[in-house]
């Protein structure tokens, strides 16, 4: 086995920080989980006792509304204790160093950081960084990764197209900038889908993208054509430096996702979108809300793959990772 | 050692159920040999509504030391709990705890008129305060190993005497 920090000496999950090189069968077990956990959101008392008396930190140097609040409902779910940090707002304003912010919470006896950072590697920082019996998960960290929304991707195509070995995946947009897709495209190749396709303009796509294993396309028409799943990208204005797109109106006129488009895939093709979105930007509000939307699911999915990732790193042994 | 059949220790459970079932009875089996085992009480029993199923792995009080069991199946309770006089059904009966644990849960799915405990094999060794009601057969077994259940392809239930692995 190649040297992983996420694992620790048996081989098992420790820390969650990427989905490349994770097993495909550790993959599955998350999923599988994740579908037992589906059915505590429809009970009377929608909680299970499993991570009663653990303290869950979502610590977040980057807003978030939908991940944090998932996460922070998948560890209540599970009877956690959780902490909301945005230090952003905080200690790192005061001059801090996120380690020392990172000391000073396992000081109040943490036992899970979840953690969004604009730099690539901040959860890999602090998960080499914890004592052995910390847990940390990596809620985004910069363009690197977003592990769980590319398991909550997975766990959301799986429900619709049960097979993924027989699929063709595109995914649309600003990969450049996209911690999401390098995730989902880890993850869709570990998990035997034979054909993925990235669609986006010339300026948008990183140089390693071909090594990825991927198609690319920079025509929609072409890119969609007879594909079972459509991932659309938010455009990452924010993250954007410099003049790489003319404006958003032209963006639109060739990648935006439009119900004329979408009848280039096939007939029961599924759209998605990990949020927030941008109507009119990369998609239009009647393919959004359209019958072949599954957006909300993937939110509703997210709460139970969350809690799977969360109780699997828990219930692993504490050790020497590998 | 001889282990009954089945067979006869299921004929056993459903003769002691039958006089004390009522119009509104339910039957819930614990994963999985206690599904096996309430499968084929319903049948035998005529009970009409759906089995319901329990995974109790969400609920067990050793998650800390032996962390999430690496296949855990979906509960299913496809009736209302509230009200409902409910009869647990599982394989082995050993500790309790997977009982207890089995208790919660269903809590957590409204509140029921009555629980009632039918288990195959009661083999004694106790360690919570639970007993139950309808018993297929008492066994004593040297503590290092353990009763399982097993069924074919063909969905013939067996006993076996296999190691203890230390499960609850």
């Amino acid at each position: 086995m190649r040297n992983n920090p996420q694992l620790n000496k048996n081989g098992e999950l420790q820390h969650l920080l990427t989905i490349d090189g994770l097993p495909a069968s550790t993959l599955r077990h998350i999923l599988d989980t994740a579908e037992s956990f589906l059915g505590v959101a429809e009970r009377e008392v929608k909680k299970v006792p499993l991570l009663r008396g653990k303290a869950i930190f979502n610590l977040f140097f980057e807003p978030s509304t939908r991940t944090r609040t998932t996460f922070e409902i998948a560890a209540k779910r599970l009877s956690a204790d959780v902490i909301n940090l945005n230090v952003g707002t905080s200690s790192q304003s005061k001059g801090e160093t996120l380690l020392d912010t990172v000391d000073n919470l396992a000081a109040m006896q943490a036992d899970m950081f979840v953690v969004r950072h604009s730099q690539s590697g901040a959860a890999h920082l602090i998960a080499r960084h914890v004592a052995p019996h910390i847990h940390v998960v990596n809620a985004g960290d910069g363009r690197h990764a977003h592990p769980t929304q590319a398991l909550l991707d997975m766990f959301t195509i799986r429900h619709y197209k049960k097979d993924l070995t027989r699929l063709r995946v595109a995914i649309v947009g600003d990969m450049l900038h996209s911690r999401v897709a390098r995730s989902q495209i880890h993850a869709l190749t570990t998990l035997g889908v034979p054909e993925v396709r990235v669609i986006a303009p010339k300026t948008l796509i990183p140089s390693c993208a071909e090594r990825m294993g991927v198609q690319i396309y920079h025509d929609m028409a072409k890119g969609l054509k007879d594909v079972d799943v459509i991932i659309m990208l938010r455009l990452q204005s924010e993250r954007m430096r410099g003049a790489l797109l003319p404006s958003s109106q032209e963006y639109f006129k060739y990648y935006g996702l439009t119900s004329e488009k979408l009848a280039l895939a096939r007939p029961d093709a599924i759209v998605m979108h990990p949020g927030p979105m941008n109507r009119g930007v990369e998609i239009e509000s009647s393919v959004a809300d359209g019958v072949q939307s599954v957006i909300l699911s993937q939110v509703t999915f997210g709460i139970a793959v969350r809690m799977a990732v969360m109780s699997i790193l828990m219930g692993n042994e504490a050790g020497e990772t590998a | 050692m001889e282990l009954p059949e089945v067979e006869t220790l299921l004929r056993e459970l459903a003769q002691q159920i039958r006089p004390r079932l009522t119009p509104d009875s339910v039957l819930v089996g614990m994963h999985t040999g206690g599904v096996w085992v309430a499968e084929k009480l319903r049948e035998q029993l005529g009970v009409k509504t759906p089995l319901g199923t329990l995974d109790i792995s969400f609920y067990r009080d050793d998650f800390g030391r032996r962390g999430l069991h690496p296949e855990v199946k979906p509960s299913r309770i496809p009736f209302e709990v509230e009200g409902r006089h409910i009869i647990l059904v599982d394989d082995v009966l050993k500790t309790g705890r997977s009982i207890r644990a089995a208790m919660n849960d269903l809590f957590d799915f409204g509140r029921p008129a009555s629980i009632q405990l039918a288990v195959l094999v009661d083999r004694g060794e106790r360690e919570l305060p639970i007993s139950a009601q309808f018993v297929g057969v008492h066994l004593n077994v040297d503590g290092h190993q353990d009763i399982c259940l097993n069924r074919t392809e063909s969905g013939q239930l067996s006993l076996s005497l296999d190691d203890a692995k230390g499960r609850l």
